[in-house]
């Protein structure tokens, strides 16, 4: 690694302040950024460890919304939503491993927006709300590709807001080797609408796949999604683990799974 | 530098580190505790697990400065207060879950801290859990094993259905 | 009753106490006073002419002491190669240079260019970026087929083309063979690929050079297998230390698989910088450098060919491979593809005729060499799955078709050289048949049907040549080196017994096994026996720890010596009690006159053998302490049958390992609860490969694409199952002392025709009755290709 100070605020309003110097980059778990940085492929003057705030810690209900605190741990989200939103607490239980889990933090994997993140497509399924330091940002224009976001440079994300679906499920195809979704699929139920987010397969990163929503909508059953042509093979990742063709065809499968498996 | 303090394996420490330092640096080579290694460096193989507040970490994933005011366990401090294995390393032993050794401290952390949570883990469970903790000599085979017997479960009559 | 100790006892593993309180020692928890670091600047293309380095700015950089270059080592030898292989046309193979940093040319992407040494890791690194290369970057070969095309660019430009040996064996048969295969009633025919895999084992390679300037000794420790070979090979040939002055430790070792064999280029750089700077040099490798710089394993493309008359017996086997050796000749590369594989083609089996034809190929890749099995693993990969293609083409039990055609009758002269001395194949079979539950196979397969899965179930038997290797027999094929073993046995003045072995342990548990051993043969207790490896400087001269060879050749070494021992102290002890020698008795640690009640207790022998004052010194020396070197007679045979349950999801094309039965026949067995962890350590290997394990270099840049377990994907916890694992009531060895054959690599050599054959049976069962073959591993992505192509 490069050498750099490390700052570790109680605050958020201390870390904003914290991130206005020069080069300086905020760290959330790290669980991602860590090996980066051995990899000296980032060079901060200086980290603002985010992992000491304990206000952005929580994971509370409030009417139909499930709150969470940007520096909420997998691990813990795994376990304080299992009874609200099981959907959410299943996908958190499966993102790494544990000791992943117990750093790692759904606001730093939300800043990241890394193609095979988890939770992105539980976000876009459900019309989550990303709140940060400055403002609220609906998860659809949010998510603008891979590994980019509408964040501004220093802009923290302090907490997102998921409406709680009547039924969900998060269904993940994992890449052999990293273990990172091949192809995720998220699928919510509520009331008026379906939303189905999919995450690791897009060149464009996370997305809603509108044709299996529309069917879902008017047919929440595994079937609905069987007739439906599979995203376009060429919008998908081609790589080492799988072809486009492959990785589209496992949407289909995954969203069917995900909609059987809805609780 | 800064200054950290830390209670590692029931002693407080407090030393000077650098912005960039991890934790298992700063086990391994400022307080030489080098039963936790380093077998990747990209966070997967789980050869540096510890515990930091009971919670199980890899401290190649950490830095030390956030370990600041933390209660960390490491391998070194698992065995019984009169220097005897604890039941989980004397399962391990016992089943045969170990071979070179190099992965067997992250093992044996990630075991406990598993046991903690879920006293009797299913087979299943266990091989979950162990999802983050490589280990190439041994199959995984006696390590289920040797886990499903620190939990006091019937490990030999599991493994032989 | 199971034994409590001694041989055939599933003594508790002694080492374990230290591993398990985080007190082991391995190479990268020693720090010399002093030491500096140093951090190697390695290609980031797979192939460039060097035009130029330039250091000084790095140089200028806080805290650096030297960087080296090729040009350091222009007047030492390259890394050399331990093997000579000679072609079909009695040729030697092409041996190019294979130096310490590169030189000219890069030739692969984690080449070493520049060593930078610092007083911290982090200034070297710093410095390494400050480095200014002048490389200009040249076309990669990486396919060996294209490699081998008229105008390939060329690995190495002296060379002329790409191909390192064409070899033929048996080339006297070759004629025969086609003439086999022409007349044959069927032939079935087989192309497929052994992927090239990566080690691995947790602990990266680490290596501290250091220098005694008082005395003039050089000092390495370094995370090998085998100490007094790289002492040997970097002594001798790349630096001119002579042994005297180069002692070489390999203290713990966190696992090998056969990658911490080879001398590595990193061992003679820090060797040489220690002395050059007069400080100690570290280098600590990540796991992404190891991914680009340790041995990589495999890596062959075959085609087979077999023969089989009208009753289904195999007349004859007709193979063609390429053989990848990366871009240098690793330590004993050259010997995987031709005799550690060419030998084993008649498997379990009478086929008379058996033809292989092996070119091996220079590639811009990270060079290859033995990984667990070598070359065994590609023998009986290849004819298993045509044994298991030409069962479904012919419409007969792949089973029955291998029984038909088993060796029954031993010794056994194959048509391949090595004579089998021992073995049992239908007893094997038959435990394995009774052990797997073949007859509630159906049941399953309706059972997973039922949930929309497809069940496949696949066999497997194999013979592999183990305990290398009789020194004389490996000579003539071209080892530069013997492969005996040795021991010395020194028993202390107060009783203790010590073994110096050359044996290594990196896993295997010798410190608890071999004094298992010498327990039964002295009647001492365990703990009264200590074991010492892995430091030259207090063992003999010894080959070290790799082709299951520690109990069989080291084992037998030991034995060797403890008889010595054991006969001199019979000598003293007759003297003691004022008897006959031939009469003189050892049993439970005190030896007795035959047919008296006189005896005289262990201790009391060798407190008079080290305070001579009533002995016959005009017969016998003071001290008890023996030497023994052990070369063997013959190769062991360790043979096996085993057998897989796979279920594939027809959806996505994963598949997974439900039940895993072996039958292994390892010769007698000294501890059967390491026996045991052996099999499940190379399954769990030879599952990985099978399954998820792949090195893949881009086509056309030579980038290693797989360089981390990001994309490299070894076996984690879930994708093995509990192993059901039997070796019991096997055939002993018939040439070596302890009748043991050695159990090291079985498992991996058994088991990914296994796999390959579930799915392949599995996939079938589906309907897709054109998929005949899938090419390892076989990842979701490949078996849903197959499925669906």
């Amino acid at each position: 690694m490069y050498s750099f100070d490390i700052e570790r605020p109680k605050s958020v309003a201390d870390a904003v302040a914290a991130l206005g110097a020069d080069e300086a980059q905020p760290i959330a778990g790290g669980q991602t950024l860590i090996p980066t940085l051995k990899q000296r492929l980032a060079s901060p003057s200086k980290l603002v460890a985010l992992s000491g705030i304990e206000e952005m810690k929580y994971v509370r209900r409030d009417g139909d919304t499930l709150v969470i605190g940007g520096g909420t741990t997998h691990g813990t989200i795994a376990r304080e939503t299992a009874e609200h939103f099981p959907g959410l607490a299943g996908l958190a239980a499966r993102i790494g491993d544990p000791a992943v889990r117990n750093r790692g933090t759904i606001g730093g994997s939300i800043a990241n927006n890394d193609p095979s993140a988890c939770y992105p497509s539980a976000a876009l399924a459900c019309g989550a709300t990303i709140v940060t330091d400055k403002r609220e940002i609906a998860a659809d224009d949010y998510f603008q590709g891979m590994f980019m976001t509408a964040l501004e440079e220093g802009e923290i994300v302090t907490e997102i807001r998921f409406p709680i679906p009547e039924k969900s499920a998060y269904m993940k195809f994992e890449q052999i080797a990293s273990r990172f979704p091949l192809v995720g699929v998220f699928v919510a139920k509520f009331a008026d609408k379906v939303g189905v987010g999919v995450t690791g397969a897009s060149n464009d990163g996370v997305f809603r796949w509108s044709e299996a929503e529309q069917a879902l909508g008017s047919n929440f059953a595994a079937d609905a999604v069987s007739g439906l042509t599979a995203p376009d093979a060429s919008d998908m990742i081609s790589d080492l683990h799988g072809t486009g063709a492959y990785r589209a065809h496992l949407v289909g499968v995954m969203t069917k799974r995900a909609v059987a498996a809805a609780s | 530098m800064t200054e950290v303090t830390m209670t590692v394996n029931g002693k407080s420490v407090s030393r000077p580190v650098r912005g960039n330092e991890l934790l298992v640096e700063f086990l391994r080579e400022q307080l030489r505790l080098t039963g936790t290694h380093v077998g990747c460096d990209t966070s997967q193989c789980g050869a540096c697990c510890v515990h930091v507040n009971g919670e199980l970490v890899k401290a190649c994933t950490m830095f030390a400065a956030e370990a600041d005011g933390a209660e960390v366990a490491t391998i070194e401090g698992m065995a019984n207060a009169d220097g005897s294995l604890n039941v989980i390393q004397q399962a391990f032993q016992d089943h045969h879950g170990l071979q070179c050794g190099f992965c067997t401290p992250g093992m044996v952390m990630a075991a406990a801290a598993l046991l903690k949570d879920n006293p009797t883990p299913t087979e299943a469970e266990i091989r979950h859990y162990l999802q983050g903790n490589i280990c190439r000599c041994t199959g995984y085979h006696n390590i289920i094993k040797a886990i499903m017997a620190a939990s006091g479960q019937d490990a030999g009559k599991i493994a032989a259905e | 009753m199971p034994k409590d100790h001694g041989i055939g006892a599933s003594t508790k593993r002694r080492e374990d106490v230290r591993f398990l309180t985080g007190t082991g020692n391995y190479t990268d928890d020693i720090n010399v006073y002093g030491q500096a670091y140093v951090h190697f600047l390695r290609s980031d293309v797979a192939h460039g002419t060097i035009n130029g380095i330039d250091t000084a700015a790095a140089e200028a950089m806080p805290g650096v002491l030297h960087i080296f270059t090729g040009k350091d080592f222009e007047a030492v030898g390259g890394i050399p190669c331990g093997w000579q292989v000679t072609d079909r046309f009695g040729q030697p193979m092409k041996e190019p240079k294979h130096p310490v940093l590169a030189h000219g040319k890069v030739r692969h992407v984690g080449d070493p260019i520049c060593a930078v040494v610092a007083e911290t890791l982090e200034q070297a690194r710093d410095a390494a970026e400050a480095i200014e290369l002048d490389i200009d970057e040249l076309p990669a070969v990486v396919n060996m087929a294209k490699a081998l095309e008229d105008g390939a660019t060329l690995v190495h430009d002296d060379l002329g083309d790409n191909l390192c040996y064409d070899w033929g064996f048996v080339e006297e048969n070759k004629e025969a063979v086609d003439e086999a295969i022409k007349n044959a009633a069927h032939v079935t025919t087989l192309e497929l690929v052994n992927n090239r895999v990566v080690p691995n084992p947790m602990e990266p390679r680490v290596a501290i050079g250091d220098f005694n300037a008082a005395s003039g000794d050089s000092t390495l420790y370094t995370t090998s297998q085998n100490p007094h070979v790289i002492r040997l090979l970097m002594g001798a040939f790349v630096l001119g230390i002579p042994e005297h002055k180069l002692r070489v430790v390999a203290p713990d070792v966190g696992g090998g698989f056969g990658s911490k064999i080879y001398h590595y280029a990193e061992e003679a750089l820090c060797t040489f910088a220690a002395k050059a700077l007069k400080r100690p040099v570290k280098w600590t490798s990540t796991r992404s450098e190891a991914f680009m710089s340790d041995a990589h394993g495999r890596d062959h493309v075959t085609t087979i060919e077999l023969a089989l008359d009208a009753d289904h017996k195999f007349t004859a086997v007709r193979t063609s491979t390429l053989a990848n050796m990366g871009a240098y000749l690793s330590t004993f590369a050259p010997s995987v593809p031709t005799w550690l594989h060419g030998t084993l083609m008649a498997g379990n089996y009478t086929t008379p005729l058996v033809y292989c034809n092996v070119r091996a190929v220079f590639t811009n890749t990270v060079p290859v060499d033995a990984y667990r099995g070598a070359g065994r693993p590609e023998a009986t990969y290849q004819l298993e799955r045509v044994i298991d293609k030409a069962a479904r083409e012919l419409g007969v039990d792949p089973i029955e078709i291998r029984r038909k055609n088993f060796v029954t009758e031993f010794p056994y002269q194959t048509p391949v050289a090595v004579e089998y001395d021992s073995g049992d194949f239908h007893r094997l079979m038959d435990k394995l048949e009774a052990a797997a539950d073949f007859g509630g196979f159906a049941a399953r397969r309706a059972e997973s049907e039922k949930k929309g899965m497809l069940r496949g179930l696949g066999i497997n038997c194999f013979i592999e040549a183990c305990g290398i290797a009789p020194s004389n027999l490996v000579g003539q094929l071209g080892a530069r080196a013997g492969l005996y073993e040795s021991a010395t046995v020194r028993v202390n003045a107060t009783g203790g017994l010590v073994v110096m072995t050359g044996s290594h342990s990196h896993g295997q548990g010798h410190e608890t096994v071999f004094p298992q051993v010498i327990s039964e043969m002295t009647g001492l207790e365990e703990h009264m026996v200590e074991i010492e490896h892995g430091d030259t400087a207090n063992t003999p001269m010894g080959m070290g720890t790799y082709g299951s060879r520690s109990i069989a050749v080291g084992g037998s070494a030991m034995v060797r010596a403890t008889e010595k021992i054991i006969n001199k102290m019979k000598k003293i002890a007759a003297h003691l009690m004022e008897a006959a020698e031939g009469d003189i008795e050892l049993k439970d640690g005190s030896f007795s006159v035959a047919g008296t009640d006189k005896s005289v207790a262990w201790g009391d022998v060798c407190l008079a053998a080290y305070v001579p004052h009533n002995y016959p010194l005009e017969d016998i020396e003071p001290g008890l302490e023996e030497t023994a070197f052990y070369d063997p007679a013959n190769f062991t045979y360790p043979a096996g049958a085993y057998a897989c349950e796979v279920e594939v999801d027809p959806e996505t094309g994963k598949v997974r390992i439900d039940r895993f039965t072996t039958a292994d026949d390892f010769g007698n067995v000294m501890n059967p609860m390491i026996v045991d962890g052996q099999v499940h350590g190379g399954l769990a290997q030879g599952i990985g490969q099978a399954l998820l394990e792949n090195s893949t270099y881009d086509p056309e840049t030579g980038q290693l694409l797989s360089a981390s377990y990001m994309d490299y994907a070894m076996p984690r916890a879930d994708d093995v199952p509990f192993f059901k694992v039997d070796h019991t009531n096997g055939t002993p060895c018939t040439h070596n002392p302890l009748g043991v054959k050695g159990c090291g690599e079985a498992g991996a050599i058994g088991s990914t025709p296994t796999v390959v054959n579930a799915v392949v049976d599995a996939v079938q069962s589906g309907g897709h009755k054109h998929v005949t073959h899938i090419d390892m591993p076989l990842t979701p992505g490949r078996v849903w290709a197959a499925m669906n192509g």
